[in-house]
């Protein structure tokens, strides 16, 4: 394999890595920071991408001369229609189920599958296809051979942003603060006067917010139909899993080397192969570290 | 799992023998007589099948209800049973010297006694795994013993390293997920997504008479009983004990003595014995084996049928099984596009306010009589 | 030494680098009965804790007659005859105060035996004895979720007994008991402790003062003082770190 070969190799690693990134980091926090599981993640996605597909519509029905900047609307829009939802996702349900991680499984298991018909009827049952801005349409040259497509290069940009925004949040703001002490320890958290209550529901609709950038992001890569989330949400799950559940670093290398391997692997063997693969890969590593490669020793109380 | 979402149904206090006996005499009266009785062929067939996938809500109440692991991935076994079922009715139809199409399309291509989808896919030979499944014997014992033997394995090997409910419930998601694949992306071994069927006879038996689909319901129906007795001597034993004590505090059965992860891989691989023999009557019945029986989503479908009869009773999951089945044809049939809303509100509804499900409703009506009365 | 039955060398334990328990010697004779008191933080439950399995120790060895603890299991070494009661009352709620006595009968503890198990007459007079003595004959079908807080304490009590161990490892056990509850159950402990050697944890020094031979106190996972209730009591340095004044 010639340079050319492997540089294309490390960037497609590169991307899928960045791609997990964004998907895992909504369930990280979700799960990781709240012991939530939430089985309807991947539809948080599709109705990220779904948002952003009819504001493609509608800038294109009426704003046709400023559809280039559709695309940034629609992430901002993605983002916020998915963290209303998830508010209301968590005051209506999730919160009975805190103690409860295995029902708490099923119950959003319900969820999803009532979001996707949601979707299959309301929407489309077939899938839809939104239009790149041109400003991101095709590839760039780095150099004679390697062609990098620059919807990519935007969703590693977008990644890396995303990931570094979440990160000053958590320990740079008093939001961040607020929170982290909440799943810390929520009794003390509770007595120092925070709104427990408030914190969890802004903490679980922070989760779901970025599982709607990162569906979003997804509908330049993929059209978007019903069971798109279906599809998205094994592979989030499998890296926060892998990483280690508490730790947001460890997602963060998790998706890396889980990208890494997916882009590898890929190369080498068959598409379900691989992915098959991947997927023995991780039961065997969870059976060597129970907790995830990087968790901590110390278990929370 | 606390006091409040499990009551005291675990173990058999004087009184309640009379009525899990009575329940037992109940259901099969159901499946013997009143089922028989009441529906023609078809409708009978139908409930042949849900019968089946309740040998594998049957498992889930022994492996969560009463052993606390959410095991996301019976399909897994449900599949084994069906596949290994399946393979030997394949060989048989395919062994056949009286033509039906697919061996005359074997014999076309030059490969008697080789599966059609094996000729379609370009598959010379009989791969060699497939061979021993030309004996009846063989299918049995690799139904009986194959799927509890992985099972248990896999069980033990992560309990022992405390893999933790979560985790093991991703674990056998994940499971599901990659036999689903193999079996669809291995589609000249497997009959890949299509499944394998066109069966014609079962140990000389024809396959398509009514009579035959007669005696099938009556074995599934024998069978299934006989695992919910199995099952129901398990929890009334100290086995059954000491899973309640697991699911309560795990931690602490090993400072009485006990080591959890022998237990719980025991359960693990009794729930999915069931599953297996559930496949293998499937595949009887419906002549077909397919993946679609046995990725994630028919995985976790299995655990609402158990949720819904009630996960601590096995009497109850049957009861689901057919309820929900038979919902499920309902609305196929006439709203096609509710189903999912239906199936959905369930999950949500029966975690949120019916934790025990219709047998622990059923319990609440007889009001007290296994109830133990506070100081 | 002959006439030892726990024997504990340098065992110590750190977590993240702070040591719980700090290159501790602690020996316990047969059918003694030590009580270990000390601050709290001074490593008493991390000690009892790495006896029975619970915790790892960093270094050092515990050694119960001829076997090494520390390279057990929680299971194998309950087994061997060490019975561990917690501080907060651990009973398995779901389950009826008979079926937590008879769970702990120690015959058949491996699947198929228990799958076959079958109570015999030996195990329900046991269990009914073990009641009695617990106060809570009458008692038995009740699940022991719905206990009160002093009668779980006792149950775990109970459920030890019915181990029969060698070895009895009980931490804090009145706590959070009336005066007359505390009563009961220093009779109770000073019976089943006939017989066997046992090391109790506790912070109530009238309590110890009834049913202690010897006591020991630890201070930030070191051994402080060593000796009898009037030793202790009077040692200057128990005094200032712990006793007060």
């Amino acid at each position: 394999m010639n340079l050319d070969m492997f540089a294309m190799q490390a960037f497609t690693g590169l991307s899928v890595f960045t791609i997990l990134t964004l998907m895992a980091l909504g369930l990280a926090i979700v799960f990781g920071l709240m012991g939530v599981i939430n089985m309807a993640h991947g539809e948080l996605m599709a109705m990220g991408a779904y948002t952003t597909y009819f504001t493609s519509q509608f800038f294109s029905k009426y704003l046709p001369s400023l559809f280039g900047i559709y695309f940034l609307v629609g992430i901002v829009l993605a983002f916020f229609v998915t963290f209303a939802f998830g508010w209301l996702l968590e005051r209506g349900l999730i919160r009975f189920l805190y103690k409860r991680p295995l029902d708490t499984m099923l119950a959003t298991w319900g969820l999803s599958l009532i979001l996707q018909q949601l979707f299959r009827q309301f929407i489309s049952a077939k899938e839809v296809e939104v239009t790149t801005v041109s400003w991101l349409k095709g590839a760039w040259q780095a150099s004679e051979n390697v062609s990098l497509p620059l919807s990519r290069i935007f969703i590693i940009v977008l990644a890396v942003v995303t990931a570094a925004a979440v990160y000053a949040f958590l320990y740079r703001t008093r939001w961040g603060l607020r929170i982290r002490a909440v799943t810390q320890n929520r009794a003390m958290a509770g007595a120092a006067g925070i709104n427990t209550e408030r914190v969890d529901a802004f903490t679980f609709a922070l989760g779901c917010g970025l599982a709607g950038i990162a569906g979003s992001s997804f509908t330049m890569l993929a059209s978007t139909g019903p069971t798109t989330g279906q599809a998205y949400i094994v592979d989030t799950f499998i890296v926060v899993v892998f990483g280690g559940v508490e730790s947001l670093l460890g997602t963060i290398a998790s998706a890396f080397m889980i990208g890494q391997m997916q882009a590898w692997f890929e190369y080498s063997m068959s598409g379900s192969m691989a992915r098959a693969g991947i997927l023995l890969l991780v039961i065997v590593v969870l059976y060597f570290r129970p907790n995830g490669l990087f968790a901590t020793k110390v278990r929370r109380a | 799992m606390t006091t409040s979402t499990t009551p005291s149904t675990s173990t058999a206090p004087r009184g309640a023998n009379l009525w899990g006996v009575g329940s037992f005499l109940l259901l099969a009266l159901l499946l013997f007589v009143v089922f028989p009785l009441s529906m023609d062929v078809f409708r009978l067939g139908l409930a042949a099948k849900y019968l089946s996938l309740a040998f594998c809500a049957a498992g889930i109440v022994l492996v969560w209800g009463y052993g606390g692991i959410l095991s996301l991935g019976q399909g897994v076994f449900f599949g084994l049973g069906s596949y290994f079922m399946a393979m030997f009715l394949k060989l048989e139809a395919a062994g056949n010297a009286d033509s039906s199409s697919g061996t005359a399309l074997s014999a076309f291509f030059g490969s008697a006694g080789l599966p059609d989808f094996m000729a379609w896919n370009s598959v010379e030979v009989l791969p060699w795994w497939w061979e021993p499944f030309h004996h009846v014997s063989f299918t049995v014992l690799a139904i009986l013993i194959g799927p509890p033997l992985v099972a248990f394995v896999l069980g033990y090997v992560n309990f022992r390293k405390r893999v933790g409910g979560v985790y093991f419930s991703i674990v056998t998601l994940a499971l599901a997920a990659i036999m689903a694949i193999m079996i669809i992306g291995q589609q000249g071994y497997t009959g890949g997504v299509n499944g394998i069927t066109d069966f014609k006879t079962f140990l000389g038996m024809d396959l398509d008479t009514e009579r035959a689909k007669f005696v099938m319901y009556f074995i599934t129906a024998a069978l299934l009983l006989l695992c919910v007795a199995i099952g129901a001597f398990i929890l009334r034993s100290r086995v059954g004990r000491v899973l309640v004590a697991i699911r309560d505090r795990e931690d602490r059965v090993r400072f009485s003595g006990y080591d959890p992860a022998l237990f719980k891989a025991f359960i693990f691989a009794v729930a999915a014995l069931f599953s297996a023999i559930g496949g293998a009557m499937f595949t009887l019945q419906v002549g077909l084996a397919s993946p679609s029986l046995v990725g994630i989503v028919p995985s976790v479908e299995m655990v609402i049928y158990a949720a819904v009869g009630g996960r601590l009773s096995l009497i109850g999951a049957v009861y689901g099984a057919l309820l929900v089945g038979w919902a499920k044809t309902f609305f196929s049939e006439n709203f096609v596009e509710f189903w999912p809303y239906l199936i959905g509100a369930l999950f949500i509804v029966v975690v949120m306010f019916l934790p025990t499900g219709l047998a622990g409703l059923v319990d609440r009506l007889r009001g007290g009589f296994l109830r133990r009365e506070g100081r | 030494m002959p006439g030892l039955i726990l024997q504990v060398d340098g065992l110590t334990v750190s977590f993240d680098g702070f040591k719980a328990v700090d290159d501790l010697n602690f020996y316990v004779e047969q059918d003694e009965l030590r009580c270990v008191i000390g601050p709290n933080g001074a490593g008493k439950t991390t000690l009892l804790d790495m006896i029975c399995g619970k915790t790892k120790p960093t270094s050092g060895t515990i050694k119960f007659k001829h076997l090494r603890l520390n390279e057990m299991i929680e299971y194998q070494i309950t087994r061997a005859g060490v019975g561990r009661k917690f501080q907060n009352p651990s009973v398995y709620e779901d389950l009826t105060v008979s079926e937590n006595l008879d769970i702990s009968w120690p015959k058949k503890r491996n699947v198929l035996g228990s799958l076959f198990f079958r109570p015999n007459h030996a195990m329900t007079e046991k269990i009914e004895s073990v009641a009695t003595q617990i106060f809570l004959q009458d008692q038995l079908d009740i699940k022991a979720g719905l206990l009160s807080h002093g009668q779980k304490q006792w149950l775990e009590i109970g459920m030890l007994l019915m181990q029969d161990p060698e070895l009895l490892l009980l931490d804090e056990p009145v706590a959070g008991m009336s005066a007359r509850e505390r009563e009961q159950t220093a009779e109770l402990l000073t019976g089943i402790s006939k017989g066997r050697s046992t090391v109790v944890i506790e912070h109530d020094m009238a309590f110890v003062r009834m049913i202690a031979h010897k006591v020991t106190v630890l201070h930030q996972g070191k051994l402080l003082a060593e000796g009898s209730m009037d030793q202790v009591q009077s040692d200057p340095r128990v005094v200032e770190t712990y006793l007060g004044h």
